[in-house]
């Protein structure tokens, strides 16, 4: 039976992983991701999944016995967040490199120092050359379904990677909202019973290695093997995105354009911000100001063309990072690299400015993102940038 | 209800607004509403002002950013008037509901709210707590006077709520001693 319950986010997604019922999960808790595991070991403990759960001493731990027992063949979870997630850096480039379907939830956090709990996207951007898909949520209902989707999309044979899906710490993690599940029955024929694709470890007749040596005489073919199972990853999203909006009705995609096909000047920005920012949009086009908003699903693959062709009529825009490269041009934020990049090789030449934001869950207020389309306007107007980078709300 | 609802509560750690937004947020989930029910998470220890907020709404609900202009303020503890300024932001012709046991004439002096077009509601609901519950938690009382206050719920409802919830963890008698406390809140509250 489908419910709508009122659920944070994180109890959301431990209801997806209790519908998905996954052979294994080996997790550490770690604020704010804790409150996924410790919601799902009680289902585990209840006998509401027949999943083996196992207690670790550490999140390299956790993503190693991840590891482990994807090669065993078993279906696998496991959840992080922040210093987790960089315990596991090691680990989490074994887990893409042996081609393991793992999927894992981020709880976006700032990472240390100083010391910080809250929300913002560093953690997951600094592990965005892991060969992990990434995929990001806007509220608990997007991070319930981007990790169904997860599952089908890391299992697919033509990419075969673990995926990250994230939402937000405290923001999304820990805001209860109004969420439609799926009914059990429906979740699990989504997913299907787990089959892997290639041999396993327990796979007897087909004796298989995974994780021996392996220098300089084929390393490279397997990295480059690797970018295949990547590059056919947006196919894949797309395709298990149309399955699940026949079964769900609700649509996604690589990204969300929201009032975008006529707007003259656009934000690019991930997760909540990207909520909050659709109710500035709503503000901005009643007083008849052509505002939209774009909003990335998928970074990892990120889709370069398909984002450089939405934005292409544009007259400027501004991409919001929640997270810096420190070092980078301008030391800019990565959202911000990445868009400029599509836009240099696919797109038209409008100004693109970043703005650095809500860092260690500094708050972003509507009132802040309205400044930021004032400054497009005025770019607009005066044909000139004054700024490429601007940190939105902090002291100087 | 209006198209968009924002509540504020201020508390101290352990008196139970995180609790209290959550069932008002379910309350609202069984009546049809969208909402969204989020503390102010920061160092938080008992005994420390702590902030949480619930919107309610007809339609879905995107913002994500904290409420800075509420329609209804909920003072969970009348030590935190004077500590904390519980009407900043509040809105013309808002809501402000106070546990203490002063009337709302008072309040208003000691708030400097004269002559401002801001509803003001007050109710004992720490002594409700304690003469019902045997305890000083004052949440649920103060979600009867809530429905009282603002019109926006239905009472019966949020004792169904409460019913429910409670009732998968605490003593049946213990459930119906918030039930009672939340009936009395909602007889006892006065408006000024």
């Amino acid at each position: 039976m489908r419910e709508i319950m009122a659920l944070d986010g994180n109890a959301a997604v431990a209801h997806a992983m209790r519908q998905i019922n996954p052979d294994v999960v080996a997790a550490y808790p770690i604020t704010p991701q804790t409150s996924t595991v410790q919601t799902f070991s009680e289902f585990v403990a209840n006998g509401l999944v027949k999943t083996e759960f196992i207690t670790v001493e550490s999140e390299h731990s956790a993503m190693s016995a991840c590891i482990g027992a994807a090669a065993a063949g078993a279906r696998v979870m496991t959840a992080t967040s922040s210093a987790g997630l960089a315990f596991m850096w090691e680990v989490l480039y074994i887990a893409a490199s042996y081609r393991l379907p793992i999927v894992m939830l981020d709880v976006n956090r700032a990472l240390s120092g100083p010391i910080n709990i809250h929300c913002d996207h560093s953690d997951t951007m600094g592990a965005r050359e892991a060969g992990w898909i990434q995929i990001f949520s806007e509220n608990a209902q997007e991070s319930y379904d981007n990790f169904i989707q997860a599952v089908r999309i890391a299992e697919h044979p033509d990419v075969l990677l673990p995926v990250m899906v994230m939402h937000d710490g405290f923001i999304t993690s820990h805001a209860m909202e109004r969420v439609e599940l799926l009914s059990d029955e429906e979740v699990q024929s989504f997913v299907g019973e787990y089959k892997p694709a290639m041999p396993t470890l327990l796979d007897v007749h087909n004796p298989v290695t995974y994780g021996p040596l392996d220098f300089y005489d084929y390393y490279f073919e397997h990295k480059r093997q690797q970018v295949e199972g990547m590059a056919h990853a947006q196919e894949v999203i797309l395709e298990v995105a149309r399955e699940y909006e026949k079964l769900s009705g609700r649509r996604y995609g690589l990204f969300e354009a929201y009032r975008l096909e006529d707007a003259e000047v656009a934000i690019v920005v991930l997760s909540s911000t990207a909520g909050t920012t659709k109710a500035v949009v709503d503000k901005l086009r009643a007083q008849g100001k052509k505002v939209g908003l774009l909003k990335p699903r998928v970074f990892r693959p990120f889709p370069a063309k398909e984002l450089a062709d939405a934005l292409r009529h544009l007259k400027a825009v501004a991409v919001m990072d929640r997270s810096i490269s420190f070092g980078a041009m301008h030391n800019a934020g990565p959202l911000y690299l990445e868009v400029l990049s599509a836009q240099r090789i696919y797109g038209g030449n409008m100004p693109v400015v970043d703005y650095i934001f809500g860092l260690g869950g500094r708050d972003i207020v509507p009132a802040q993102i309205e400044s930021v389309y004032d400054d497009l306007f005025r770019i607009l107007e005066t044909g000139q940038v004054e700024r490429l980078v601007t940190y939105l709300g902090v002291r100087e | 209800m209006g198209k968009l609802i924002e509540i504020r509560w201020h508390a101290r750690g352990g008196q139970g607004a995180v609790t209290a937004g959550k069932l008002l947020a379910e309350t609202a989930l069984g009546a049809g509403f969208y909402f969204q029910a989020f503390p102010d998470y920061g160092a938080e220890r008992m005994g420390a002002p702590i902030r949480a907020y619930t919107r309610l709404s007809d339609s879905p609900i995107t913002l994500h950013s904290p409420v800075l202009e509420p329609d209804v303020v909920i003072v969970l503890d009348p030590t935190l008037l004077g500590v904390v300024d519980v009407t900043e932001g509040l809105k013309e012709n808002g809501v402000l509901l106070i546990n203490t046991t002063e009337p709302p004439e008072e309040i208003r002096k000691r708030l400097n709210l004269e002559g401002k077009n801001i509803r003001i509601f007050t109710v004992d609901a720490s002594t409700i707590a304690i003469q019902e519950l045997g305890r000083e938690i004052t949440n649920t009382p103060m979600l009867g006077a809530f429905c009282v206050a603002t019109g926006l719920l239905d009472l019966n409802k949020i004792m169904e709520q409460v019913r429910k919830d409670f009732g998968k963890k605490l003593r049946p008698d213990v459930v119906e001693a918030n039930v009672r406390a939340i009936q009395r809140a909602a007889q006892e509250v006065k408006q000024g």
